[in-house]
């Protein structure tokens, strides 16, 4: 059974506007909308991570934060989220969009 | 007799080095600043080496001539930090203790972090115009460069000055119609961001005047590499794009020490209170200037917003109250767009570049967002004011926070 998202608020863009209303089933869907149909460890190591640093800072984290944080390399984050990894895994986590800085 | 000691005597170093000295009493303190390099750079004129407007020695002066005598001025390398200690230790053994730190290393770029960067085409058909040396070499390559497919890539935000990579495309578009080979140039802007620029407004203005122009726009492009052997960029998405002439704006990073210290982030910025400019780990550590991870803008412009706040917050630390939150994030930067014009943006924290028109009592009011020779004016100006007034911490007609007179909604 997959996750109902009726209750869920979204921006225009697809982005959940509350965080605290994410679960891990709702991830699952999310995931499926961009194309991922299943979510290995090494993807929620790096939603896990995102979830973190986006909850404790309140903006998603960069490309680098990521790969830091993870010890990921940039190039698996592209093969586990293939196009824009740190735009897609806000999403899945139920972050805000990565902005671009200033 | 205790000491306020600055690490950097760059743009926010040598203002706050000038208005501390003024402020604290001779007798009780000494004001020491540190630096490797005894040239000051002013850095918004890199951008001009490049098309021969300005020459490499138009752009430097003695660091020293802008420190009154009484600040003690200590030409060497800045080895470690170490703020559990109040201590910082200098090249050959040196070390100094201090009783106020103010961190203005600044940022820099990495080309090295780039693979495929520096291997072989670099200063041949890869340059940099973010350092003096870049910015003259590319000035050599561009006098007799015959045409062909000229890309210039932004590698990773965050980069100081974000709107210095626009300022070369418009001034690369009017520099080759000016010397009537326009239609042998393609220029292509690949950027990491959605598209010309960070804030929605101004990145649509701003991108228009990118499709005036024929400059093509390629967006969300992480670089991988440089294959410079097929002339060839690569992102990690697997799009290619060939070059003829490639213009790089390496990743920015703070400067090494403060990874040597373990003070900074994934980048080498020291976390700062974005509102106080006190370091988040020592009170009596501060930051100014584009060494701090406050996401504003990494500009002098910025810097000089930043120091009547900082200034304040160190005084009334000293008197033992607590900091003032005064610093909005206000940046303001005149983008030089080419045929003797200009455009204006001004923004904070929360509000975005927005069009309207800038007073500026004296010599305003300057049009934002759009282009105007007075614009123009403005940014050439820019350079005495640096030199003559910014650096020595005087009087500008700028308030320090951002206001929204003028400003259409
Ligand atoms: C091409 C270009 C165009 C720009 N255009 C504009 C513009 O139009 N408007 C604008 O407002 N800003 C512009 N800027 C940005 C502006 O120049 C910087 O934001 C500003 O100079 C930052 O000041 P700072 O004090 O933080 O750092 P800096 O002025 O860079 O000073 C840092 C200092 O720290 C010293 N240092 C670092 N590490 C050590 C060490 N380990 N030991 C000893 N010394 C050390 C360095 O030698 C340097 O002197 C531009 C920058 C560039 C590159």
């Amino acid at each position: 059974m997959l996750a109902d998202l009726t209750a869920i608020a979204f921006n225009e863009e697809g982005f959940m506007t509350d965080p605290s209303q994410w679960t891990k089933e709702i991830a699952e869907v999310l995931a499926k909308q961009e194309g991922l149909e299943t979510l290995t460890p090494e993807h929620w190591k790096i939603i896990d991570f995102c979830r973190q640093a986006g909850l404790a800072s309140g903006k998603s984290p960069t490309l680098r934060q990521i790969t830091t944080g993870t010890g990921i390399s940039t190039k698996d984050l592209f093969a586990l989220f293939p196009k824009g990894p740190a735009k897609k895994v806000a999403k899945i986590a139920g972050l805000g969009k990565p902005e671009g800085c200033v | 007799m205790k000491t306020l000691l600055i690490l950097g005597g760059g743009t926010g170093g040598t203002m706050v080095a000038n208005k501390m000295s003024a402020a604290l009493d001779p007798q009780e303190w000494r004001v020491v600043v540190v630096d490797k390099d005894e040239n000051h750079y002013y850095q918004p004129g890199f951008l001009f080496i490049p098309f021969g407007i300005y020459s490499p020695s138009d752009v430097v002066k003695p660091k020293r001539n802008f420190l009154p005598p009484s600040v003690e001025m200590i030409f060497s390398d800045i080895e470690r930090i170490e703020p559990d200690q109040n201590r910082v230790r200098l090249a050959g053994n040196r070390s100094i203790h201090y009783d106020y730190l103010v961190i203005a290393t600044g940022s820099f770029i990495r080309p090295e972090q780039l693979p495929g960067l520096m291997d072989g085409g670099w200063r041949r058909n890869i340059f940099d115009f973010y350092t003096p040396e870049g910015a003259a070499a590319l000035a050599r390559h561009l006098k007799f460069w015959k045409g062909g497919r000229l890309v210039l890539n932004v590698a990773e935000m965050p980069i100081k000055c974000p709107v210095a990579p626009l300022e070369f495309l418009f001034l690369a578009d009017w520099f080759f119609k000016q010397r009537g080979m326009r239609d042998k140039v393609e220029i292509t802007f690949v950027t990491p961001l959605p598209g010309a620029f960070t804030k929605p407004r101004a990145s649509s203005i701003l991108g228009n005047m990118l499709e005036d122009r024929g400059i093509r726009l390629e967006t969300e492009y992480s670089i991988m590499e440089v294959d410079n052997a097929r002339q060839v960029i690569r992102s990690y998405d697997e799009r290619e794009i060939p070059y003829d002439l490639f213009i790089t704006i390496p990743t920015n990073m703070g400067a090494e020490v403060i990874a040597a210290s373990g003070m900074g982030d994934e980048l080498n910025f020291v976390p700062v209170n974005k509102n106080t400019m006190q370091s988040l780990k020592w009170e009596n550590v501060w930051l100014i200037g584009d060494a701090s991870n406050a996401p504003a803008s990494k500009a002098g412009s910025v810097a000089h917003f930043m120091l009547e706040v900082v200034v304040e917050n160190i005084l009334r630390h000293m008197e033992g109250l607590e900091p003032l939150p005064k610093f909005d994030g206000h940046a303001n930067c005149f983008i030089e767009s080419g045929n003797d014009k200009g455009v204006l943006i001004d923004f904070n924290y929360d509000v975005e570049p927005l069009p309207g028109m800038f007073p500026l009592p004296g010599f305003g009011p300057f049009s934002l967002l759009k282009e105007s020779p007075a614009n123009h004016w403005g940014k050439m100006m820019f350079k005495w004011v640096y030199w003559n007034v910014l650096l020595k911490g005087g009087e500008m007609p700028f308030e320090s926070q951002m206001s929204m007179a003028g400003k259409w909604k």
